[in-house]
């Protein structure tokens, strides 16, 4: 009877620790279909696990509080047979339940894949620090690419073609399914399904250098119509600017070196090495999840990458406070 | 080796007592002064050095661990900017793992498998000597790099292309591999050691299955040593080549493989994990028995589940790679392999609580420990289940669960078996007790602090929180267990600093203990505490797994060894009959000289290929100079 209420007690404490745990980045929290699934798989083997070192412990305190007294042991043959078909018992007992978890743990591994065909492929590169992901269309006019932040459609198969282009990271939205790796050399792919809308933040899970704690990135998981609508302006070239200090940003920002590692549609510069700033003023985040997208937090970041996310691959750009100031309001207008 | 009779008075056979115990007291003489602590080879003075120093980086990697926990008590802290944390998680994984926790096991076995197998010195003393030293070495290597900002930053388990020519700038990443180099030479040498005394120079009569668990925990172990470590030579090496002479293992543009790296690097860091845990779980066989005051139930289970971990180790580490992309059908073996592990863990387990079931306990210092193990050996053994399934890993790989999985396993798992060691051996290693008043106090700010800092990891990890991470934003949600976390890590320090107040206090003002304090039934109980510089006078002869309470008064013992000559009793492998007289090595300054070579030549190839040419000329010299022969009057009669 104290075993039956011991257990319960502790599931009860087990359940309230996991009910509090919350966050738009947490396991416990799923909104994709692989995330649920193995939530249930993580719940049942924690509960199980939880029961089996309860009865370890009962019995570890049964065994040290019924011999108090302080008379010599006295080993015997009886004694010795008993604990034998005890310590046996458990011992098949174990057998048991890791063969169980073995099974169940193949099954789910099986159930993990999403069925159906894809909807949609989009291709993830991680580098240090940042995610670059390119949409892959029926024909290349479809294709375009982004940086630090993936829309996908609500209830569609989504595959993820992902590949490590200079050290090893590890493609981790927690909500939506578990983690893989992003390895040079050998492209692996993961497909994820979204059952709910909303924003799901990511963060690379293998540890990648200086700034592997900075390299995040969001999923918005939108309907079918505002993804569409979403994807079409994301296709369209960069806007060309009308008002004088962004036309100026745009021209300093091609005159010197951020033209070499960036691109943006529809203009002269067609750098490759950073992120596809084309319409880098309609991400809600930059460096890779560090600040929202302001014209506050994109002056900063220009005017010194490097203080604020130390070892990054951008070079500090010297520029003078007018420069600074066109180039911040040329990024921001880039919706 | 048995040579011809000689004069009499050489022998132990008809000597009296006092007169014997001076002759071998003579012959078994560490030099006095300086020169002569360096050049001993006495395994009692090596161990314990070598127990010393492993506890100060055991205090070096927790100062770390203290600065980490200051730096995640708060999101965006700027204590510790990126570059020195990394070089701070880097260095704490490295020097607990290679520079404390394999070598302090070593160390333990160093000083105690002699004495428990009733030797008088370790096979092998002078590569012992330098095995000491070498690791010494290794050990300074690391913490000078730290010190002059040059230490490795890329993860104890240096991943390639991080930790390669393209990624992995300046010398740190040369430094960790090196470092690996100097802990593979001093354990290789500390195994063949271990596995040489005690195959062959066991007391007589302790046949096979009257061999202690711990020694044949160490056994096992050593056997892993040897066949885990060339993985990781062949890793560590083709690191470096590819670092200083540009080969392209590594580099998938040139045909290399990134996955070479991780599945010879957990080949051998996975039988790591079991190096550490196979010595703890022998001394909580071996601790357990004083303390239930009966013996050990499970002889044979107990001994059998060492041997089936150590086979199994080697059979999971694909574990550690469930994320990379392998094949789903391996995986699956892998799932099934790293879950079996789990059932020779269990039957120890179960072995223990049958012993303390049936016996009386006595709830000293060492019996919390290892009740303290049991609690939270058995929580980072279940969790281990729940990693080893591949789903459940593909969420929790890499996250504060898994710090929070492998500090259950290797701190509940094998720190905690050792502190209640320490406390169980002070006696025999010191002469005095540690006080107990003391011992308890710390147990129980260790054991709380400890649950209290590591298991809200786990839920960390499920919310998401990556490992590895020298900060995080405010607006996830891990910040109050954070601090929780880090505010308990204080619990934990203190519980150490009680634990080496304790060793200090009671070395100088402990009680002095008695030869057998605890009413221990092994061998090593069986001589003095601390025991002679020849550990036994006459070598014990064993009729039974518990010599000591078997034969209470008097042990019977075999005589014939010389007293004027270092001599070893030589035995058979299986049932331990004496077969010859070895002459066991003198003292010698040559081993510090051949590890300051190898020191130098090892360091020196960071910088250069040549000095693998140039280097070994000096070694060479100091070789000759250890193994020059010298006669002896038997070998000239």
């Amino acid at each position: 009877m104290i075993r039956h209420v011991r257990t319960a007690c502790h599931c009860a404490v087990l359940a309230a620790l996991l009910a509090g745990c919350g966050g738009w980045q947490s396991v416990l929290e799923p909104h994709g279909v692989s995330a649920i699934s193995l939530r249930h798989l993580i719940i049942l083997i924690v509960a199980v696990c939880s029961v089996v070192w309860m009865l370890v412990m009962i019995a570890l305190i049964a065994a040290l509080w019924r011999n108090r007294d302080n008379s010599p042991a006295s080993p015997g043959p009886q004694n010795e047979r008993r604990m034998t078909i005890a310590v046996t018992g458990a011992a098949i007992a174990t057998v048991l339940m890791i063969s169980t978890f073995t099974i169940m743990s193949f099954f789910a591994t099986r159930a993990l894949s999403v069925a159906g065909p894809d909807d949609l492929t989009i291709r993830v590169r991680g580098l240090q620090w940042w995610w670059d992901a390119e949409y892959i269309g029926p024909d290349p006019s479809q294709r375009f690419e982004t940086a630090n932040e993936i829309h996908i459609p609500v209830g569609r198969n989504v595959r993820l073609k992902l590949e490590g282009l200079d050290v090893i990271h590890s493609f981790w939205v927690p909500s939506l399914a578990g983690k893989q790796d992003l390895i040079p050399g050998r492209p692996n792919e993961l497909t994820i399904r979204a059952e709910r809308a909303g924003v799901y933040r990511g963060q690379c899970a293998e540890f990648c250098g200086m700034q592997h704690a900075h390299m995040a990135l969001l999923v918005f998981v939108e309907t079918q119509d505002d993804f569409d609508r979403w994807a079409n302006a994301q296709r369209r070239d960069a806007i060309q600017p009308a008002a004088e200090e962004i036309a100026a940003g745009l021209q300093t920002f091609l005159a010197k070196p951020c033209a070499a590692c960036h691109t943006i549609r529809g203009t002269a510069a067609g750098g490759t090495t950073g992120p596809d700033l084309t319409h880098v003023g309609s991400r809600r985040t930059i460096a890779a999840g560090l600040f929202e997208t302001t014209r506050g937090s994109l002056s900063a970041w220009t005017a010194d990458p490097q203080t604020i996310k130390p070892g990054n691959n951008m070079p500090m750009v010297p520029l003078t406070p007018d420069e600074l100031r066109a180039v911040s309001a040329y990024l921001a207008s880039l919706k | 080796m048995s040579g011809p009779a000689t004069a009499p008075d050489a022998r132990d056979i008809e000597l009296e007592r006092s007169r014997l115990t001076s002759a071998l007291a003579e012959t078994w003489r560490t030099p006095s002064g300086f020169l002569g602590a360096l050049a001993t080879v006495d395994h009692k003075i090596i161990g314990r050095r070598y127990i010393f120093t492993a506890f100060i980086f055991l205090s070096l990697g927790g100062v770390l661990a203290a600065l980490m926990r200051i730096q995640l008590a708060q999101p965006e802290a700027r204590l510790l900017g990126p570059d020195r944390y990394n070089q701070i998680f880097t260095m704490h994984g490295a020097n607990m793992m290679f520079l404390f926790a394999v070598p302090v096991m070593e160390a333990v076995a160093v000083y105690l498998v002699p004495l428990m197998v009733g030797t008088r010195n370790i096979a092998f003393p002078r590569l012992n000597a330098f095995s000491y030293w070498i690791y010494l070495a290794g050990g300074m290597l690391l913490w000078i790099a730290f010190a002059l900002d040059m230490a490795p930053d890329v993860g104890w388990f240096a991943y390639v292309p991080l930790s390669g020519p393209q990624y992995g700038a300046g010398k740190r990443a040369d430094i960790w591999a090196q470092m690996i180099t100097f802990t593979e030479l001093s354990a290789l040498a500390v195994a063949v050691e271990l596995i040489v005394t005690i195959f062959k120079q066991r007391a007589p009569g302790m046949t096979l299955d009257r061999i202690p668990v711990f020694v044949w925990a160490m056994l096992v172990t050593s056997f892993l040593v040897i066949m885990a470590m060339p993985a990781i030579v062949v890793a560590s090496s083709s690191l470096i080549l590819d670092r200083l002479v540009g080969t392209h293992f590594y580099n998938p543009a040139e045909g290399g493989d990134v996955l070479l790296w991780q599945h010879l690097f957990w080949f051998f860091g996975h039988p790591e994990v079991y190096i550490i845990f196979l010595p703890a779980a022998g001394m909580v066989s071996t601790m357990i028995e004083p303390f239930a005051r009966r013996p050990a139930f499970g002889y044979l289970p107990l001994v059998m589940a060492l041997i089936a971990t150590g086979i199994l180790a080697f059979g999971l580490w694909v574990h550690h790679m469930f994320v990379v992309g392998l094949p789903r059908l391996g995986d699956s073996f892998f799932t099934a392999s790293s879950m079996a592990i789990a059932i020779p863990a269990s039957i120890q387990v179960f072995c223990w609580l049958a012993t303390l079931w049936d016996g009386k306990p006595v709830f000293k210092a060492p019996l919390l420990f290892i009740i303290g193990f049991i609690v939270t050996f058995v929580i980072g053994g279940l969790t281990g289940v729940m990693v080893a399934s591949v789903p459940f890993d593909t969420q929790v790989h890499d996250t504060y669960f898994v710090v929070a999985h492998f500090h259950y396993v290797l701190i509940g798992g094998a720190v905690f078996p050792l502190l209640g060691a320490i406390h169980y051996w002070f006696p025999k290693i010191t002469g005095k007790m540690m006080s107990e008043s003391l011992g308890r106090s710390s147990f129980w700010l260790i054991f709380i602090g400890f649950n209290a800092t590591f298991f809200p990891m786990h839920i960390l990890g499920l919310q998401g929180m990556p490992r590895r991470i020298y900060t995080y934003q405010p607006d996830l949600p891990w910040h109050g267990l954070n601090l929780f976390v880090s505010l308990s890590a204080i619990f934990l320090t203190i519980g150490f600093l009680l634990f080496f107040v304790n060793a200090i206090s009671s070395l100088r003002g402990g009680v002095t203990a008695s030869d057998n304090p605890w009413d221990a039934p092994t061998l090593e109980w069986a001589t003095t505490s601390p025991p002679p510089s020849y550990n036994f006078a006459l070598i014990p002869v064993v009729g039974g797994l518990h010599p000591v309470w078997e034969n209470r008064d008097t042990l019977s013992v075999a005589d014939g060894l010389r007293s004027d000559r270092r001599e070893l009793l030589v035995t058979s492998l299986a049932t331990s009959e004496p077969q010859v007289r070895e002459a066991s090595p003198q003292h010698s300054i040559w081993p510090l000289w051949a590890a300051l070579a190898t020191t130098v030549m090892l360091i020196w190839s960071i910088f250069s290929p040549w000095a693998v040419v140039w280097g070994s000329i000096p070694v060479a010299i100091a070789l000759i100079g250890w193994f020059w022969p010298k006669g002896t009057p038997e070998d000239e009669a």
